[in-house]
Order: C-alpha cells, then sequence, then structure tokens
C-alpha cells in the first residue's frame, strides 16, 4: 500500500528552460517523483513530494526550487513556541525526525 | 632534524604512531588495523555483537539514543586497496552498524562524517551530514593520498545535505549516489555503480514504523506522570475518584497514538496524520465507554468529556509521528496543524472541563 499524504500543499517547482536533462534531481529523490523523457526532466507525481530538497540541492543549474523542510509536527509546535524556524533538532531528546 | 631522523628508524616507525581515526581500544567492532601513507587507518567487522544488538535495543527505547556514536574518520573493511571503494555514511553507531553488516566479503573504504550522532538522512536535512563536512574529512583524512580514484558512493539519503557537484568542485572528487538501503550496497557495487528504482524509493513497511514507536511511548510516559500526579491531587478532594478505568481509558489512548495509528498506518482512511489517530482514539474511547457502561444518564458527562479529550489526545500523539515518517512534507504537516492544532486544543479543553465538573460534584 502506498503512503501518500496530503494532496496540493508541496512548494516544487521545475524551471523547464534552466534544465537539461542531466536527470540528477530523478537519481536522489527518495520518491520518484521526477521522470527524465527526451532530455528533459518532468514532475510526474508533485503530491508525492515531501520537500526534503535532494534535487534542488543537488541540480547544478538551479532549476529546482522547493521550500525544503522538516515535515515534523513537533519541530513545528517548537518553533511557534519559541519564535524561530522549525528545525529538527533532536537533541532536546522526545520525539525526532 | 636529528629527532625526526632518530624518530623514524627503523623505516615505517612512524606510521605506526599516526592514527588516521582514533579508536577505542577496547571496541570489538575494531579487529585490526591497516598501514596506509596517511597512518594507520582501524579495520572493522562485518560481525554484530551481543552488545551492538543490545546498544540498539536501547537506542530504540530512547536510553542514551543522543550519545550513540563513533568517531569520524576513515575506517577499512576487508583488506582494501588504492582501487577500492569508499562508501560515506554517518557517526550514528546504529547507521555504522546497519552498514557494517551488510557488507561481509567486501574490501571497502568507509568515510565517516560527522553527523553528531544522528542517522543519515536527518543530519542530512540539517546540514551535518553535508558538503563542508564531507570536504574537511577528505582533506583531513588525506583520503586522495590513499586512494587512487577520485569516486564516492554516498547514501542516497544523504543528498538533502549534499551538492554534489560543489563537492567534486571543490575536492577532485565525484560523488555517486548509492541506494537507500544498506542491504543493496553489494548488489550495486556489483552491477557497477547502477540502482535500481527499487533500490532508490524510500518505503515505510509495518516494521520501520513499529521500530519507532517505543521511542514515542517512551517520550510521552514522561508527560503521562505529570498527569497521574494531577488526577492524584483532584482525587484528594472528588467526590468520584479517577480509578482503575480512567487510567485504562488515558493509556489506551495514549497507545492508540503512539503505537497502534503509526502501525496501522497506510490502512487508515484519510491522509492528515492527526484524523487518523482521531478516528482510532474516538474508536477506543466509544468502545470503552460502551464497555464500562457509562453510556447512561449519570455518567453522560463523563462519556463526553472522555469523546472530547481522549480522540484529541490520540490525534495529537499521532500528529507527532510525521516527524517519523518518510513521506510527510513541511508544507503539508503546516497545512495539517492549522486545522488540528486548534481543534484539539478546543476539544481538549471542553473535555477536561467536563471531566473535572462530573469528579468534583458526582
Amino acid at each position: 500500500m502506498k503512503d501518500r499524504y496530503l494532496r496540493n500543499v508541496a512548494t516544487l517547482r521545475l524551471l523547464d528552460e534552466k534544465c537539461f536533462g542531466c536527470g540528477r534531481c530523478a537519481e536522489v529523490c527518495p520518491h520518484r517523483v521526477f521522470i527524465v523523457e527526451d532530455k528533459k526532466v518532468r514532475i510526474k507525481d508533485k503530491d508525492g513530494c515531501m520537500e526534503c530538497g535532494a534535487c534542488a540541492k543537488n541540480c547544478p543549474v538551479n532549476a529546482i526550487t522547493v521550500k525544503a523542510g522538516v515535515g515534523c509536527a513537533y519541530a513545528v509546535i517548537m518553533g511557534w513556541l519559541t519564535g524561530s524556524e522549525p528545525s529538527c533538532d533532536c537533541s532536546g531528546g522526545g520525539e525526532c525526525c | 632534524m636529528n629527532k625526526e631522523k632518530s624518530c623514524c628508524s627503523p623505516v615505517n616507525a612512524c606510521y605506526a604512531e599516526v592514527l588516521v581515526t582514533p579508536h577505542n581500544q577496547k571496541d570489538e567492532w575494531v579487529t585490526g588495523e591497516i598501514h596506509t601513507s596517511q597512518g594507520s587507518v582501524p579495520v572493522i567487522s562485518t560481525d554484530i555483537s551481543f552488545e551492538d544488538t543490545f546498544g540498539a535495543w536501547k537506542v530504540r527505547w530512547g536510553i542514551g539514543r543522543m550519545n550513540y556514536r563513533i568517531n569520524p574518520g576513515l575506517y577499512a573493511l576487508g583488506q582494501p586497496d588504492h582501487k577500492s571503494p569508499v562508501l560515506v555514511s554517518a557517526n550514528y553507531k546504529l547507521t555504522f552498524d546497519a552498514l557494517r553488516k551488510e557488507l561481509s566479503g567486501l574490501h571497502c573504504w568507509i568515510l565517516i562524517l560527522d553527523t553528531k550522532g544522528i542517522n543519515v538522512w536527518c543530519a542530512a536535512g540539517k546540514g551535518t551530514f553535508g558538503t563542508d563536512e564531507l570536504v574537511s574529512r577528505i582533506t583531513k583524512t588525506g583520503l586522495s593520498e590513499i586512494v587512487s580514484h577520485k569516486t564516492l558512493v554516498l547514501p542516497q539519503l544523504g543528498a538533502p545535505g549534499v551538492r554534489a557537484h560543489e563537492v567534486t568542485r571543490r575536492t577532485g572528487f565525484s560523488v555517486v549516489y548509492g541506494p537507500i538501503r544498506a542491504h543493496d550496497i553489494k548488489s550495486f557495487l556489483d552491477s557497477g555503480f547502477k540502482a535500481t528504482q527499487e533500490m532508490r524509493t524510500v518505503k515505510f513497511t509495518v516494521w520501520d514504523r513499529l521500530v519507532l514507536t517505543p521511542v514515542e511511548l517512551v517520550a510521552t510516559t514522561k508527560y503521562s506522570l505529570m498527569v497521574f500526579g494531577v488526577f492524584f491531587i483532584i482525587n484528594l478532594i472528588a467526590a468520584r475518584t479517577f480509578g482503575l478505568a480512567d487510567f485504562i481509558a488515558y493509556a489506551g489512548a495514549v497507545v492508540t497514538g503512539t503505537v497502534v495509528t503509526p502501525a496501522l498506518l497506510p490502512i487508515i482512511p484519510g491522509r492528515a496524520f492527526a484524523w487518523k489517530g482521531w478516528l482510532l482514539g474516538l474508536l477506543w474511547t466509544a468502545g470503552f465507554i460502551w464497555f464500562n457502561g457509562w453510556f447512561v444518564p449519570e455518567f453522560l458527562l463523563l462519556a463526553i468529556g472522555y469523546l472530547l479529550v481522549l480522540p484529541s489526545l490520540s490525534a495529537f500523539l499521532a500528529m507527532n509521528f510525521t516527524g517519523s515518517s518518510t513521506y510527510t512534507s513541511f508544507s503539508g504537516v503546516i497545512r495539517e496543524m492549522k486545522i488540528a492544532v486548534p481543534l484539539i486544543a478546543l476539544s481538549s479543553i471542553a473535555g477536561i472541563l467536563l471531566v473535572l465538573i462530573k469528579s468534583l460534584s458526582a
């Protein structure tokens, strides 16, 4: 059974004109979001994106943008409480990514 | 000059003194050392001892979890030479053990980054398994003098922290992303660095989910002790005291949120984790109230109170499991929480009030 999270929330964007189809994004994506066709990359499953940021980080021409962050409610709560960006700082004990 | 000379004769005596990677002599998983131009490198075993298994069990239960680490640096497995592949990993001992136990019969180098004892994927998210650390670790170990090739094999889940092309620009080493699971490394190496789509896809099996639940349960138990303390104080003045049934109702809601919901995750209808937890929490609470015969006018206040507070508790705990899951996005979690957190808070406050009214007025 496939794990699916909320629809239409992922911030993943691909700038088509910059992409030269190296396929690095498709290689690093842990959820097979991209597909390489005719020396171009296409987003095949945007709702599968977990915003880990691997694709954007490894794109040699910066053709991908995504608001990468920790998909972790505990981190978000701590971020709200402390007024800082949610970070996956597990050293506080308890829950962690 | 003279001093150096006397130190360095006989030949190679100096090399034995220089450690590329310091390690504890008592560590059972170090079986010897191998001499390189940069100094001696510890050779590691692919066997998992009782101590390793016990250590893994402890951290799964949250005992010493933040300090279960090994020294970063270069390690040797088998009898590697200058042509052997270099695998990169994190210095969380659980990660290190999971990797080395899959590598029996191989000859390779293992470059361990300092991720502060955090696994590869989380460390990559934080950036400690990152470009800068990788580049500095390559320099510190003198890796380019130890191997003659220019290829590093990184775990695919390290990619969120590493900019492969920048590593190449700064060190000359090219980065190949290997499979997600250590189990697939042998076939990856045998096939000349080819990973199948299956090897590149992250999973979240029932076992993957269950091993994560003890830590959640332990973390919740700490807060639960405070709740029991409050129960105890209220009991001193209550007309209806909290007893075993109340304890079971509460404990059941906790286990529903931290263990049952994660275990059944993909088969529970809906997508938001809080929703899934709430649904199971409602089933548990309604079932338990019915079993206790609390659906009668006398106990109605208590029944409604618990129906408001306990499913909310399960929902909150299940929502926290997003941090352990392998597929929830930041934007998704924010979307979910903006709806779930106010509902959980309102429902909990209303429920607690009703239960208190019942307890104090009977």
